[in-house]
């Protein structure tokens, strides 16, 4: 399929990859890819996580280089091998996570890697970033401290920073993922404003509804192969809804309008059994950092999943970590099973039944450098049968995270890989392993599908579906209003650090929580 | 690399590192640390040569001094003793992530301690209950003198680097007042501790003038890498260090096993300290500090926190002290020369680590 769209005028292209493979200790990260990147087109490429997304932008910037294949610039075969080197080429990166210096000004950034021997010649500079800004209609502090610069306008930085470099091909990787919706929309407009001036642009993103809305072009990758293309006079002809269910189909072979709008199972919640979980006037004190809560009060009942809906920063980490015993709650008690548990460790907590699966998968709830087989087993260290007499038993903690891998489907070369190395995904399957093993009761998900890809997205909410018909309770925290209306029978809105509405998950909830988000009563 | 994963895309195959891998693994690991320590021996023998030594001479006698004649071979073994108790220590604690750099005061405190104690209590016990009693007081003394670092970090967040540090010259100066103002010895003018008498020490091995407190120090830091890399406990230090905010979120009492490990820790120096004067020493000078502690933590470092490379990395510094004393003396050489010849291999040794990790670096690009 990839084949018959890559076009006949290959003069055009700025770079071009062809039949580019990328191998790595156990897995092909790229298996013969082509690529045509043109100016004055938005390239997108789009694929799960580890679908050899990054490989590629890896090989682009030079960071990496390919095993087979080759890549042209301007139609002649040219080894990129250095980030300088491919800066010299005209192609610059965005990455995925800022690389500006936080407490230098926007000015001294874009001046940092000028040859050393010379005063940094800030007049120039302000002169060409004066008219690089107004060509595309942006405003950016040259004086302003990067630290002090939202996400949206840092990467505005980035973007102008490459632009002054003279760049002619620009790359942004997962460049939406730390934005806000309306930073999203304004780097649509740029990016349309950067390529009619006849740049060309990579998009990478996992974002459907992104790809549609940006792209001229789209390539879609799976498994480390390009599995189709979408050119630009194709993009054109179909409409938006049109483009997303051919990429569905490209991605995942099957058809579907929106793969995330599933129906809500009409499950029964038994009314009148006794909650398993009770909160009542919990109370944290504020910190430099996080606000704090004030007499949140709710139930769970057996089966029940309960949403807490906001704006993330409303203090939701903070009613996870109170709940599950990592930060001292001021007042307000904790019932699990009728029984109280606000002054109970952490442990103690998670031995009764209270599991916290955390938002933070690499940060705190994983060790990265440890193997996986261990991270399973992290917060029952020294327990039996995996302990005996404190003594590390090998043989069962790998008979049971070799069970666990099976079971969860963690997709990883082995036991002893540590885990950091392995996607997003399969380190949220081995979080979701170790909190819903044997004796759960009540578990607390802290936006569990976060920065997942669709397939880990799906896969994760069907977890928690099974996990409340199990008869557990649920408390699921998230800043997606569609994924908090697909899965919860009641659904809470935080703001400031209080509950603020309560409402049942019924057909006119997502205006009720609408109205209750902004501060109107429900 | 091993292929043996190709076809299971589901990547379930749970293979076990081929034995080969291994040995190529080992076999690297012996090449980087061998190459650079003769790199390191080239570069300062040229030094040597620029103030008019004879490099080989030098080394000669730094080999036969340190490790072929019998009586500086056994020298070398007995000066290993106090240094294996403190690499253990600081195995402990740098797999904790925590930077205890004060062991040198905690050393000195734990050798006063035992100076002061031995002489007094063989008298009232047999002789081996005495030292025993020796050892634990070095060793709860040492591990009292770490609490104050130890609550500062576990309570407070206070850098441990800077406290350590800091109450190692508190440590330093302490155990000088102690000699000089509580446990002089009467009957000597130079200002000392009493003396253990030589046959109330620890016994030598064998027929040799070897300490048999290298066994303990060899037990300590095997001991210590047992628990650190098999148990439930070490595991839990070692997520305190990998990883301090996940041992919250596990339910680790991260501020209590701060604590303990300060004492382990410091416990071992003390002991460290004790082995060396109740084996070797029998008294402490006011005067006395030979910054073993300090000298340590490279050699702990370059074995990467592993008791049994350890042990190999504590005995080149032994065989390198011993010889290059005497080589010094020998050839008019500043005494200093061994710290000048030390520093250098460290240097070359982590100056081969970046280059080998850039290396491998490019190698996966």
């Amino acid at each position: 399929m990839s084949g018959s769209f890559s076009s006949s005028v290959a003069g055009r292209d700025i770079v071009a990859l062809e039949g580019v493979t990328k191998r790595f200790p156990g897995i092909v990260a790229n298996d013969s890819v082509d690529l045509s990147i043109r100016p004055g087109e938005v390239h997108v490429l789009l694929g799960e996580n580890g679908a050899g997304k990054s490989t590629l932008i890896g090989m682009l910037s030079g960071l990496q280089q390919p095993d087979e294949g080759r890549i042209l610039v301007d139609g002649k075969p040219t080894p990129i091998t250095s980030p300088r080197h491919a800066l010299a080429l005209g192609i610059g990166t965005v990455f995925q996570h800022m690389m500006l210096v936080p407490t230098l000004t926007v000015a001294e950034n874009l001046l940092l890697g000028g040859p050393w021997w010379q005063r940094p010649r800030t007049e120039e500079l302000e002169a060409r970033v004066a008219e690089i800004t107004r060509r595309l209609g942006i405003t950016v502090k040259l004086h302003a401290k990067v630290s002090e610069l939202s996400l949206g306008e840092q990467q505005q930085v980035e973007i102008l920073r490459a632009m002054v470099r003279n760049s002619r091909l620009l790359i942004l990787d997962e460049s939406t993922s730390m934005l806000t919706p309306k930073g999203i929309d304004e780097l649509g407009a740029l990016m349309r404003r950067l390529v009619e001036q006849g740049l060309a642009i990579v998009f990478i993103t996992h974002k459907l509804k992104e790809a549609a809305a940006f792209g001229d072009r789209i390539s879609v990758l799976k498994l480390g192969r390009k599995v189709g293309e979408i050119p630009p006079e194709r993009f054109r002809a179909l409409g938006e809804q049109a483009i997303i269910s051919e990429i569905v189909e490209l991605m995942f072979g099957k058809q579907k309008d929106d793969p995330e709008a599933v129906e809500r199972p009409v499950r029964t919640v038994q009314a009148e059994a006794a909650p398993l979980l009770q909160v009542a006037d919990l109370a944290v004190a504020p910190t430099d950092n996080a606000p704090g809560l004030s007499s949140i009060s709710f139930d769970i009942r057996p089966g029940e999943i309960l949403g807490i809906a906001g704006i993330d920063g409303n203090g939701q980490k903070q009613l996870a970590e109170a709940l599950a015993g990592q930060r001292a709650a001021t007042g307000g008690s904790v019932r699990l099973e009728g029984v109280a548990i606000e002054a109970l460790s952490v442990g103690e907590r998670r031995r009764r039944g209270l599991r916290y699966l955390t938002d933070d998968r690499l940060g705190e709830g994983t060790v990265g450098t440890f193997p996986v087989s261990i991270n399973f087993f992290l917060k029952q260290v020294g327990a039996a049968p995996f302990w005996r007499h404190g003594v590390e038993q090998r043989g069962e903690i790998d008979e049971r995270a070799a069970q666990l891998v099976r079971e969860y489907d963690v997709r990883t070369p082995s036991l002893k890989t540590p885990v950091a190395r392995l996607s997003g995904g399969n380190i949220q399957k081995v979080l979701l392993a170790r909190e819903l093993a044997e004796g759960a009761k009540v578990v607390i998900f802290n936006k569990p599908t976060y920065g997942l890809d669709l397939a880990n997205t799906l896969a994760s909410r069907q977890r928690i579906r099974d996990t409340a018909a199990r008869g557990l309770a649920v408390l699921l925290i998230s800043t997606d209003l569609e994924e908090l209306l697909a899965m919860c029978d009641r659904l809470a809105v935080i703001a400031n650090g209080a509950l603020v509405g309560t409402v049942e998950n019924t057909d006119d909830a997502r205006t009720r929580i609408g109205r209750l988000m902004i501060g109107l009563a429900a | 690399m091993s292929i043996d994963t190709a076809p299971t895309a589901s990547a379930t195959a749970l293979d076990a590192t081929s034995g080969t891998a291994t040995r190529r693994d080992i076999l690297h690991r012996l090449l980087m640390t061998l190459g650079p320590i003769l790199i390191a021996l080239i570069i300062a023998g040229c030094i040597l040569l620029a103030v008019g030594v004879d490099p080989l001479a030098y080394y000669g006698f730094v080999l036969e001094k340190g490790l072929f004649s019998p009586l500086g071979i056994q020298q070398t073994l007995t000066r290993m003793a106090p240094l294996l108790f403190l690499a253990a220590g600081l195995i402990v604690a740098f797999r904790a992530g925590m930077w205890n750099l004060g062991g040198d005061g905690q050393f000195l405190l734990g050798a006063v301690t035992a100076a002061a104690s031995a002489p007094v209590l063989v008298q009232i016990m047999p002789s081996w209950l005495a030292l025993t009693f020796s050892f634990l007081i070095a060793m709860a003394v040492a591990m009292i003198w770490s609490l104050i670092p130890a609550l500062l970090r576990a309570y407070q967040g206070v850098n441990e680097i800077i406290t350590t540090l800091m109450m190692t010259f508190l440590g330093t100066s302490l155990a000088n007042v102690l000699v000089k103002l509580m446990f002089r010895d009467p009957s000597t003018t130079v200002p000392q501790t009493r003396t253990l008498p030589v046959e109330d020490r620890l016994p030598r091995l064998f027929e040799t003038t070897i300490t048999s407190g290298l066994l303990l120090g060899l037990a300590a830091i095997i001991i210590v890498h047992l628990v650190m890399t098999r148990t439930a406990f070490g595991l839990k230090l070692r997520i305190v260090g990998a990883n301090p905010r996940a041992a919250v979120h596990a339910g680790l009492g991260v501020s209590g096993l701060t604590v303990t490990v300060f004492a382990i820790s410091a416990g071992l120096a003390g002991l460290a300290g004790a082995v060396d004067i109740i084996g070797v020493q029998g008294n402490v000078r006011a005067d006395w500090n030979p910054a073993y502690g300090l000298a340590v933590i490279p050699a702990v470092f370059l074995a990467r926190m592993n008791g049994f490379a350890a042990i190999g990395f504590v005995f080149l510094l032994s065989v390198l002290s011993i010889g290059g004393e005497s080589a010094a003396r020998r050839l008019g050489v500043p005494n200093h020369f061994t710290l000048v010849l030390v520093s250098i291999v460290l240097i070359v040794l982590a100056l081969a680590e970046y280059v080998d990790h850039r290396y491998n670096q490019s190698r996966k690009a």
